[in-house]
């Protein structure tokens, strides 16, 4: 069995059966994690370059992580630190590590079709590790891990978005996956940061976010960019607060069954407040162990797979 | 018909693709990585045809399953004198219901029921650079500590030992047994590493073209254990 493709880029083309696959290999390779040994000889001689042209620290030392965890040689190279500051173009520092012998090229860039585009052009996987506003692929799949490890189950369960929806890879990440599997979405924020046709995707958008809440299971709540609110978004972070701020009052009246999820890194006291952050409904600190789970088993199904000439069109 | 289902699966590809919206210069590679994967399915059925496999004997049967592993559990107590440290650990797939069997007669023969645990190898097999496909990978179950204690690993088939050589790396990762033994339904021959069984079920000479075909019902629902051939 295998994820009957080069690279993995994003969630948009990915059928039920596959994501189910890749989460069912994440559940045996969290087992590994409980061991004394935490790892295993499965991907020795492969190398996997981790490429990071935006700031991260969770998913840049998951990804180290988990190429470890599986004996993999890993290699990160991040934008300030790279011949990139000398004006080399993506292409050629993509090609100069497929040279050295790169089987998998984890990617993280600004500009969203990055990925696909360097995924066109090499010979090695390409996993997209986020790419500008367009998808997260990895985050919405350790959510999706999450919700199934909590819940036991994504079919039918109603999952609510809160935030920036039109900027948000993760959204959208979600987004796609969560209705693949089907799940009822819901997304709630200002209208200024809900896109006019996201209903297309198949969500119900909110502006009242105590409306939204009522009787979801799973509340996802992401990271305001605080310069979204300079560009004029919203009119401050105090009113943004008010309206869709997560905090003790509203997870009371959601009940003690909603699952609070937050990807990370959070801004505590704006939309969501420490209180809710820290209490027992909260999976935050799990999404993060779930995280190196997940890219072991993308890296696993694609790192194994053998190059042929047809994969370059 | 399988040709005329071929050619769908083609066209279903090619349309698929431009759909995508790719550009116009990449529809005619497209087209050309699509004949090729045509052809490439084509000689695939091929094969599996060639693959087909006829039953030639039957060797055992349910009652025959049934006393072997009587017998083993029997010689597992003797040979450690007793229960004292010992735990059961099977390897997937079909090693696990046997162990799970193995523990229950050890339990009827002493009193005691040993703990089982399941071993998936996958992720320690020596083959993964070498095949496109990758194996599914499942969950070792192993609900206990291993350090210490004396490991029986059971399996239904020992052929080329290298099964067993990825489990006993498997394991050392887990802890650091005092002993580990090894248990078998079947040993056909074969070995290509120095691992020997230390309890075999039945020793069954075959050649390298037939196939063993264990059969347990917990997994095949039905119990016995066949020899296949490959057709001609």
């Amino acid at each position: 069995m295998s994820l009957e493709r080069k690279d993995f880029l994003g969630l948009y083309d990915v059928k039920a059966d596959d994501i189910y696959q890749i989460l069912d290999t994440a559940e045996a390779m969290k087992e590994i994690f409980t061991r004394t040994v935490k790892k295993v000889p499965t991907l020795r001689g492969k190398t996997i370059v981790n490429l990071f042209f935006e700031p991260s620290t969770r998913t840049k030392s998951s990804f180290d992580l988990a190429a470890k965890r599986l004996s993999a040689d890993v290699m990160s190279i991040s934008k300030s630190t790279s011949s990139v500051v000398k004006g080399e173009t993506l292409l050629d520092t993509a090609k100069t590590m497929e040279v050295m012998g790169a089987d998998v090229v984890v990617i993280r860039h600004s500009v969203p079709g990055a990925p696909q585009f360097l995924a066109n052009n090499i010979r090695a996987s390409v996993l997209n590790a986020g790419d500008g506003a367009h998808g997260h692929p990895t985050q919405a799949l350790l959510d999706l891990y999450t919700m199934r490890e909590k819940l036991g189950r994504i079919e039918g369960l109603k999952v609510l978005i809160i935030g920036d929806i039109g900027h948000s890879r993760v959204a959208h990440s979600n987004i796609w996956g969560l209705t693949e599997l089907g799940a009822e979405v819901r997304v709630a924020g200002p209208a200024t940061l809900i896109p006019a046709e996201v209903e297309k995707m198949g969500v119900k958008t909110y502006n009242n976010l105590d409306k939204a809440l009522q009787d979801v299971d799973v509340v996802n709540i992401l990271r305001i960019q605080l310069e979204r609110q300079a560009s004029g978004l919203f009119p401050s972070i105090r009113e943004y607060r008010h309206f869709y701020g997560m905090n003790k009052e509203r997870l009371e009246e959601a009940g003690k069954d909603l699952l609070v999820m937050h990807p990370g890194p959070m801004n505590r006291g704006i939309e969501i407040d420490s209180s809710v952050a820290d209490s027992e409904q909260s999976v935050i600190t799990e999404q993060v162990t779930n995280g190196v789970a997940i890219r072991m088993a993308l890296l696993y199904l694609l790192a194994g797979r053998e190059i042929e000439d047809e994969d370059l069109a | 018909m399988i040709e005329l289902i071929l050619i769908k699966i083609f066209l279903l590809n090619w349309s698929s693709e431009i759909g995508k919206g790719r550009q116009y210069e990449r529809e005619t590679s497209t087209l050309l990585a699509g004949v090729r994967r045509f052809f490439y399915l084509q000689r695939e059925v091929l094969k599996l045809k060639e693959h087909d496999m006829k039953v030639k004997t039957e060797v055992i049967d349910a009652d025959g399953i049934h006393r072997a592993l009587t017998r083993i559990a029997h010689e597992i107590i003797e040979k450690n004198k007793g229960t004292e440290g010992l735990v059961l650990i099977g390897i997937r797939t079909r090693g696990v219901p046997l162990a799970q069997r193995l523990a229950e007669k050890i339990a009827e023969i002493e009193g005691e029921r040993l703990p089982v645990g399941i071993l998936d190898i996958t992720l320690y097999r020596d083959d993964l650079s070498t095949i496109a496909q990758r194996p599914i990978v499942h969950k070792t179950e192993i609900p206990f500590d291993i350090t210490g204690k004396k490991v029986i690993l059971v399996d239904d088939v020992i052929y080329t030992g290298r099964t067993v050589r990825a489990a006993l790396d498997a394991l050392v990762d887990l802890g650091r047994p005092e002993s580990i033994q090894l248990a078998v339904m079947i040993d056909r021959g074969h070995r290509e590493l120095p691992i020997r069984p230390d309890y075999i079920g039945k020793n069954l000479p075959t050649s390298r073209r037939e196939v063993v075909d264990v059969n347990i019902m917990e997994t095949d629902e039905k119990e016995k254990v066949l020899i296949l051939e490959r057709e001609e």
